[in-house]
């Protein structure tokens, strides 16, 4: 059985995580949709922090039976990996965006140089 | 009503993507109504001819370099109408599926002076329309949680026929939603003091191209919008000014 010390912290700090994430929505620094991964993330992580039993038996299916809260940490890294991946996928957005914006600008330029 | 309209500096904003096909009678279809519409067509990137038809026919065309989404294509428009100093704007897609002809009903209120913002609704009257069950699902949802929140009763939060004045012209240029925006843009308004009124309109099926929304993205779609609404709850909003600096 998971110690009560590691779920409590681990439901404390998914709260916050949930925190943090809403107050940057509300103060427009982060957009819903960089957002929606990260609230998916805290409210997975809360839940199994919570339902300690279900963490029991989650952590039974892969075999672990020593230290169940280990099954928080990996599902914790898996979606920190998610994330990653996710914004890779957004850099490589941006970069080709990027590069669109420049060349318009160059054609632009020349334009009101020559014409 | 033509009289009227023609004392105001008036536009009409087409969002568009890959609409070749139907873009060109859009656009005469606003001149049949009033000639006196300036027309701006945004195109949203498309790959087709959508930018060079709008041009031929005399349109205002704004080309966005790469696709931003129907947000921020509309929002181009607003920014468009607001620095250009127009008094009346209106959102017209470029698909075909809003009918000109209906443009009387959605002007009125905002002419009168009754609202700032008024939506042509698909399913408060006339003209009857059709979509997939699931669709119909998520517009109930969506009708629901907006009526509650604007503290006012709205039965078609996605429709993006409208009509502004410009202190509505003012905000939307200055701050518009991104991704699907229609929804947003309707609370947003409330929230920051703007009146809102819905009227009944006729529409039609789309005259071509593809919807930007399909089932996939759909609740995708419905999950952002309402986290939106719901952190939009917690935010302060500040009445706009008609004129303001950005």
């Amino acid at each position: 059985m998971t110690p009560l010390p590691v779920s409590i912290a681990a439901a404390v700090a998914s709260f916050l995580l949930l925190v943090v994430v809403f107050e940057l929505i509300r103060s427009r620094r982060l957009r819903e949709r960089y957002a929606l991964l990260w609230l998916l993330t805290g409210v997975v992580l809360l839940a199994l922090s919570l339902w300690r039993d279900g963490l029991n038996t989650i952590a039974g299916w892969f075999g672990v039976e020593t230290y169940p809260p280990a099954i928080l940490g990996a599902v914790g890294a898996l979606f920190i990996l998610l994330v990653l991946l996710h914004y890779s996928t957004v850099i490589s957005r941006l970069s080709d965006q990027n590069t669109i914006l420049a060349q318009r600008l160059a054609l632009l330029e020349q334009q009101l140089r020559e014409g | 009503m033509a009289e009227q309209l023609s004392e105001y500096k008036r536009i009409a904003i087409v969002p568009a993507l890959n609409e070749e096909e139907t873009v060109g009678r859009v656009i005469g279809e606003i001149r049949d109504f009033d000639p006196g519409f300036d027309i701006v067509v945004v195109d949203d990137g498309s790959v087709d001819r959508t930018a060079g038809v709008a041009a031929d026919r005399g349109a205002h065309v704004l080309r966005l370099p790469f696709n931003l989404g129907i947000g921020g294509a509309m929002q181009t428009g607003y920014r468009f109408a607001f620095e250009h100093g127009y008094d009346i704007a209106v959102q017209i897609d470029g698909d075909g599926q809003h009918d000109p002809s209906q443009l009387p009903k959605i002007l009125e209120p905002v002419l009168s002076g009754e609202a700032d913002l008024c939506v042509g609704s698909r399913f408060t009257g006339d003209g009857a329309y059709r979509s997939s069950f699931a669709r119909r699902v998520g517009i109930k949802i969506f009708a629901r949680v907006v009526s509650a929140v604007v503290r006012q009763k709205v039965t078609d939060t996605t429709s993006g026929f409208r009509a502004v004045n410009r202190r509505a012209i003012a905000l939307f240029a200055a701050d518009y939603p991104h991704d699907y925006p229609e929804v947003e843009a309707t609370v947003m308004c409330v929230k920051h003091k703007l009146r809102l009124k819905e009227v009944p309109v006729a529409m039609r099926e789309r005259g071509g191209g593809a919807s930007s929304i399909t089932a996939v993205r759909s609740v995708y779609y419905m999950t952002k919008v309402l986290l939106a609404i719901f952190v939009g709850m917690f935010r302060r909003y500040a009445v706009p000014v008609e004129e303001e600096h950005r």
